[in-house]
């Protein structure tokens, strides 16, 4: 239903919003600024700086006939209130009168600016949002030329209050508006900071521990309207105007939200081009204008330091050694070339759409094998009856359903979290289907709990409430089959206009994820929910560009030890198994050729023959597809380091390199894209291209159908956005980046997924009467390889570790925080780790981070002893 | 001076000894009204019984108090009625001698308006130093339990109540209601935005009436004796009787029960006994910290204090704490004692409140102390102007009302303050209190 329109007029110009607009944003629709500094677009206004004061009149209404007086020259008879009201607290109304810019108005602001800046130290000159503030801009705008505060009248306060190590409070600066505790508390559902005392004394303090526990944190530092909040990765390093602007994409999941990396040439860097930081770029399809810690603070992999690849490294002597491209692309023709189909190329979501392009068609003219390397399956299906264009969890509220199932939403995708939790507080029925107790719950309408290890056919029970063709159900999940709240809930998501489902990997491997994924679109399919826009199946991959190696034909393995035991030449590429699970060093038994393709030289690469150093994303361009099947572009921000011209030693040589042009020697960190189009040069096949990311694009489109008549200019292409931010203020949005480059396309589906699938393969799960089975789960702070170079989030990340049941604490006599020892009985590995109690874990029950150094891919048989 | 005082009706203890023992208040008359209530009238039979004894709110901003009730919302359950006795507006010690001496009546009271409202659990809450209040509440509490006056189906009927005390921890803005139901629900005292008014959104989001304790001990009596006895007191828009707490300058300083439209001078020199010392009067404070200064000449003498008269000498009636003021005191002195305590009270939500009683107090501090100069006095006057018309709230639009007044009303203190011949000996004083 469309709401009621209301007319009104701000500053002359006549506006028509809908009923219950604010002042404040009628007026930016209209581009009247008026000054906010505590209301923000994203949140409800609180009425707390007074900065927005505007004079508003209202049409007189006669009592008796209930019609507007006229003046006499026919004009509404329009009555102005004594004081000036504050516009981010008033709903507009009929034929209101808006005066946003008369004396009255700026004596007002100007009285509060004043107000504000008895207390502030004014110390823009090294106050890090210099140049980007909007007490700053408003001072300027609307300040008191001089002050009448005494200077031994101002309060003076700590300057360097740590809210935790990542976030530096300065009090001096803060105008306690409190976006930063309304943000915590309303949007990133992680009250941890708050306003202590009171008056001129009022002030943010963190109570948890550590301190501004969230993952969220980053985001009050852009909301802050003054210098008080910033990110210990910022403070004190660069001037913002000094900054010039890339658009990215973030890489470390699979949402894709939208960056902006802030790079400067400075010369304590010796002139090189430096991250200095990443910021959120608004996209309200998929991040609106917020991202989390890990994606604004775990950038430093991508950034260039002393550990980085920088040439190919050839095995000579049984040690790798340093190598020309010449060299060392030579020894791989040759070798891949004898293979044949021997070769298998695996390869992780972390590269682009045109990477796995072109590394798929190589190893497809070799007559090898492409294996994705992913802990999860099932993106055959959510390219077929995935997120439909059209797709945005924004227009997702009463008459949507959202069912997230075998997902640890805030830690494998923070922001879908954030989403998806604003759509259930919108009126979206929200069911949370899981073998353990998750942050979601806290919003969901319906908290269902399965036994663990029997997520397939806990979907299937849902099933078997709607479906006349009934799958059969194994024991452990009959309980909760025959609840009442699971069968409400089938109704509720049945019954639903739109409905979603979100599956992902917590507690499962590939195999259970597969299982997992055919009983989801089984339930979208008798339910009618997908193929149109704000339905069906969403996998939370591990990786940024799963879904797109998905649409590009790329699948894993549901046996890649043995498959990569079984190969004679290995390509493997932005992949580390070795560190991920030792089993897969008996692949690596010397008989065969490796060749690993990454930016660091990995546990994996160690045991190479050849090693070819890669670009980072921000050095390069490129595409991702993100979970939700949007194409996005990301620019690059940095130079790759040797990439560089060489050394220019007089005209006479600097000529000749321009001349010499392409075949020049190739030189330093090379993209992932262009690696394998040399080695298909070499090969002498047709059809490849290295130049640029765009010229594979277009090859991408002409020959991958989901991608067909998509180009980097559609990609690029923008609309309008609400709430407008960026431009002339900084004060309403925040300084989170206008999107001027890009939001990207959604694919459309893959034909053939609206026929019924077979059930899923449900055998009966149950735990071991001995020992334990450890289930896999995700933490958004790991210790994989792409987080660990982070230069911030150590603290965080921790140690491995892992969680056991009261009752396996109490059996091995040990307490939260003690070490024990954990066989992984099929591995045949063992390690000390420390051990978490979680009280309501079920027994035999032990779960384990991935990418902490522990051998899990699975549910997986363990033994515990107490350590030591 | 020869008038036979009439029966208390507020403060009826100091008529009857032990009227705070449960059985001696039901013997005279106590709880006949709830139970008529609750097994004779519909809900809102007794709003409109309220409404029309024409009985306003007491803690301050006079409010018809039925009308309040009226406006409870009743698509939204459930209701609440939360009993206001944060009494901290300096001056003001009225709800602490009812809630002391008469408890039953105002338990009564806030019984009345729960089940007029159809409220099953009522709050009462008490300032942080009413430690001792809360403690003895409870006690009556626990026995108007006992006695089957308060819990479920009283009186036979389907009708239940339960009554809470909830102490604050010492902030001035949570007698501010919205800061009260923000206090009451664990969260820091700071105001909301309103409208949405409490009738409609409220405690935990629902309906809620709030009342002072002394608006709610008149309701038995209302209901007992009825509206139009109610009406006999008191003037037309300001019907019935009001507890005056006397202070500052005056003999006989105490809480005085009057009929509304009483004048200043029969309060203060009839019942208080004058002024001290043979000292002249200078200045009224009538509603505590929150007043402009009346100049207390024989106009404003003869000014009835009722709601609608005390605006006619540039002042509000509020919460009719009135502070006497003799030439002894330097007004400088006195609005130097305000701003430090709203400076202190603030809550800092919204800007102009909190930086301009803190800009303030530093400019009272400073032409108190003899050390301000001329302009100082302009510039104070300039900020607590610039507060003016900005708060989101009453408590910075009330800190500036004795600072502007003070300015305007008596700048010859201000000049002597900030004159070149100041030994600061006149701002030292105090104000008698003998």
């Amino acid at each position: 239903m469309m709401a009621k329109m209301v007319s009104l007029t701000i500053d002359g110009k006549p506006v028509e919003v809908p009923e219950g607009t604010l002042v404040v944003n009628a007026a930016k629709k209209v581009g009247v600024d008026i000054p906010v500094f505590c209301y923000h677009p994203k949140m409800e206004p609180v009425g707390m700086c007074r900065m927005c004061l505007v004079e508003i009149g209202r049409p007189v209404i006669d009592r008796a006939s209930g019609q507007p007086l006229r003046e006499e020259d026919g004009s509404l008879k329009i009555q102005f209130g004594p004081k000036l009201e504050t516009a981010c607290t008033t709903p507009v109304s009929e034929g209101m009168v808006v005066l946003g810019a008369t004396e009255k108005v700026k004596a007002g602001r100007e009285d509060i600016l004043e107000f504000l800046l008895t207390s502030h130290p004014l110390d823009c000159p090294i106050c890090d949002k210099g140049g980007e503030c909007p007490l700053q801009n408003l001072t300027m705008g609307f300040g008191p030329g001089e002050s009448r505060y005494l200077y031994d009248d101002k309060k003076h306060l700590a300057k360097h209050v740590p809210l935790g190590e990542l976030i530096y409070l300065d009090r001096e600066r803060c105008i306690q508006c409190g976006r930063c505790v309304r943000f915590q508390e309303l949007i990133a559902d992680d009250p941890v900071i708050a306003f202590s005392q009171r008056g001129r004394s009022l002030e943010i303090v963190s109570y948890s521990e550590p301190g501004f526990d969230s993952y969220w944190s980053g985001n009050t530092t852009d909301i802050c309207p003054v210098g008080a909040l910033t990110t210990a990765d910022f403070r004190f390093r660069a001037r913002p105007w000094e900054l010039k602007a890339a658009a990215s994409i973030c890489n470390h999941c699979p949402v894709g939200c939208n960056l902006t990396l802030n790079v400067r040439r400075e010369a304590v860097s010796g002139g090189k081009w430096v991250l200095k930081r990443v910021m959120p770029r608004q996209n309200e399809a998929v991040n609106e204008i917020w991202i989390c810690d890990k994606g604004r603070l775990g950038y430093h992999f991508g950034a260039q330091n002393a550990e980085r690849l920088e040439k190919p490294l050839v095995r000579k002597n049984g040690e790798l050694q340093p190598a020309t491209w010449q060299e060392a692309l030579e020894l791989v023709t040759e070798r891949f070339q004898s293979v044949g189909r021997g070769l298998i190329t695996l390869a992780s979501g972390r590269l682009s759409n045109e990477d796995l392009f072109n590394l798929g068609k190589l190893t497809r003219s070799l007559g090898g094998k492409s294996i994705l390397y992913s802990s999860m399956a099932g993106g055959d299906l959510t390219t077929q009856i995935g997120f439909a264009p059209g797709t945005n969890f924004a227009d997702m509220g009463k008459e949507s359903a959202i069912l997230v199932v075998g997902s640890d939403l805030e830690e494998e995708a923070p922001l879908w979290w954030l989403r998806v939790r604003q759509a259930a507080k919108r009126g979206a029925t929200l069911i949370v289907l899981n073998a353990r107790q998750t942050k979601l719950d806290r919003d969901a309408h319906y908290s269902l709990r399965f036994p663990f290890g029997t997520a397939a056919a806990a979907v299937l029970a849902l099933v078997n409430t709607l479906s006349p063709k009934r799958p059969e159900l194994p024991e452990s999940i009959q309980e909760l089959a025959r609840s009442s709240e699971l069968k409400a809930a089938a109704k509720a998501f049945a019954e639903a206009k739109d409905a979603a489902i979100l599956f992902g990997g917590d507690g499962m491997g590939l195999a259970e994820t597969q299982a997992l994924a055919q009983a989801c679109a089984n339930l979208l399919l008798i339910t009618d929910h997908f193929g149109r826009p704000n339905n069906g199946l969403l996998g939370v991959w591990p990786r940024a560009n799963d879904q797109g190696a998905w649409e590009l034909g790329w699948q894993p393995s549901m046996n890649l030890p043995a498959d990569l035991a079984q190969a004679q030449a290995l390509y493997i590429v932005a992949a580390d198994p070795v560190s991920d699970d030792p089993a897969y060093l008996n692949a690596f038994d010397g008989q065969k050729f490796v060749v690993v393709q990454d930016l660091y030289l990995s546990q994996t690469a160690r045991l190479a023959d050849v090693v070819f150093p890669a670009q980072a994303w921000t050095e390069r361009e490129g595409s991702y597809t993100s979970g939700e099947r949007r194409v996005q572009r990301y620019y690059p921000a940095l130079q790759p380091n040797a990439a560089l011209p060489p050394r220019v030693e007089s005209p006479g040589s600097r000529r000749a390199q321009v001349l010499t042009g392409l075949r020049a020697e190739l030189d330093g960190p090379q993209a992932d894209f262009a690696i394998p189009a040399f080695l298909a040069e070499k090969l002498g096949y047709e059809g490849f291209v290295h130049a640029s990311a765009s010229l594979v694009f277009a090859r991408l489109a002409a020959e991958a159908p989901s991608f067909g008549g998509l180009s980097y200019q559609k990609l690029a292409e923008v609309h309008e956005q609400w709430p407008i931010v960026g431009r002339s203020d900084l004060y309403y949005g925040g300084t989170t980046y206008e999107n001027t480059q890009g939001l990207g396309v959604q694919l459309p589906l893959a034909q053939g997924g609206a026929s019924l699938l077979s059930w899923p393969q449900v055998a009966d799960f149950k735990l071991p009467k001995l020992g334990g089975i450890a289930f896999p789960i995700t933490r958004l702070y790991d210790r994989g390889a792409t987080l660990m170079h982070s230069q911030l989030l150590h603290k965080r990340i921790g140690e491995p570790y892992i969680i056991l049941s009261k009752q396996e604490a109490s059996r091995l006599k040990i307490s939260q925080g003690g070490f024990v020892r954990i066989t992984f009985t099929d591995a045949e590995r063992s390690v000390v780790v420390q051990a978490k109690v979680d009280e309501g874990l079920p027994e035999r029950v032990v779960l384990a981070p991935r990418s902490f150094g522990l051998p899990i891919s699975g549910p997986t048989p363990v033994e515990l002893k107490p350590a030591g | 001076m020869s008038k036979e005082k009439p029966p208390y009706i507020l403060l009826r203890h100091r008529d009857i000894p032990d009227l705070d023992n449960l059985e001696v208040y039901r013997q005279n008359g106590g709880f006949k009204a709830f139970e008529k209530v609750v097994t004779q009238m519909e809900p809102a039979a007794v709003t409109e019984v309220v409404k029309a004894s024409g009985l306003r709110g007491r803690g301050g901003a006079g409010f018809p108090t039925g009308l309040k009730w009226s406006f409870i919302d009743n698509k939204s359950w459930p209701h609440y009625v939360v009993a206001n006795a944060d009494e901290s507006e300096p001056g003001t010690f009225k709800d602490r001698e009812i809630m002391e001496g008469n408890p039953y009546q105002f338990l009564e009271g806030v019984a009345i308006c729960a089940y007029a409202v159809q409220a099953n659990v009522a709050y009462i809450y008490l300032r942080g130093e009413f430690w001792n209040l809360a403690a003895s509440l409870d006690q009556h509490i626990a026995a108007l339990e006992a006695a089957g006056l308060l819990g479920e189906n009283l009186f036979g009927s389907k009708y239940s109540l339960r009554l809470y005390t909830h102490l604050g921890a010492g902030a001035y803005i949570c007698g501010e209601e919205t800061a009260l139901l923000e206090s009451l629900e664990g969260k820091l005292g700071q105001p909301r935005l309103r409208p949405p008014f409490p009738p409609s959104y409220g405690l935990y989001g629902k309906p809620t009436i709030v009342n002072n304790v002394e608006t709610l001990a008149n309701v038995p009596l209302i209901i007992e004796r009825g509206a139009e006895w109610y009406r006999s007191m008191g003037t037309e828009k300001s019907p019935g009787v009001k507890i005056f707490s006397l202070s500052g300058c005056v003999n006989k300083p105490g809480n005085y029960e009057l009929p509304l439209g009483t004048t200043f001078r029969e309060l203060i020199f009839e019942h208080g006994g004058g002024i001290p010392g043979g000292r002249n009067i200078k200045a009224i404070m009538a509603a505590g910290a929150s007043s402009s200064l009346i100049v207390a000449d024989e106009r404003a003498l003869d000014t009835p204090m009722d709601y609608e008269s005390v605006p006619s000498v540039g002042a509000q009636l509020g919460s009719a704490s009135v502070i006497v003021i003799d030439d002894s005191v330097s007004i400088p002195w006195l609005i130097d004692k305000t701003t430090h305590f709203f400076r202190h009270e603030s809550c800092g939500k919204c800007t102009p409140c909190r930086e301009g009683t803190f800009w303030m107090s530093h400019l009272t501090e400073r032409i108190a102390n003899g050390r301000a100069r001329r302009e100082d006095v302009e510039l104070l006057y300039d900020v607590a102007s610039q507060i003016r018309g900005k708060c989101l709230c009453a408590l910075g639009e009330f800190s500036i009302e004795a600072v502007l007044s003070g300015i305007e009303r008596f700048r010859s203190d201000f000049d002597v303050a900030v004159g070149e011949v100041q030994t600061a000996a006149h701002v030292e004083q105090v104000p008698a209190s003998d």
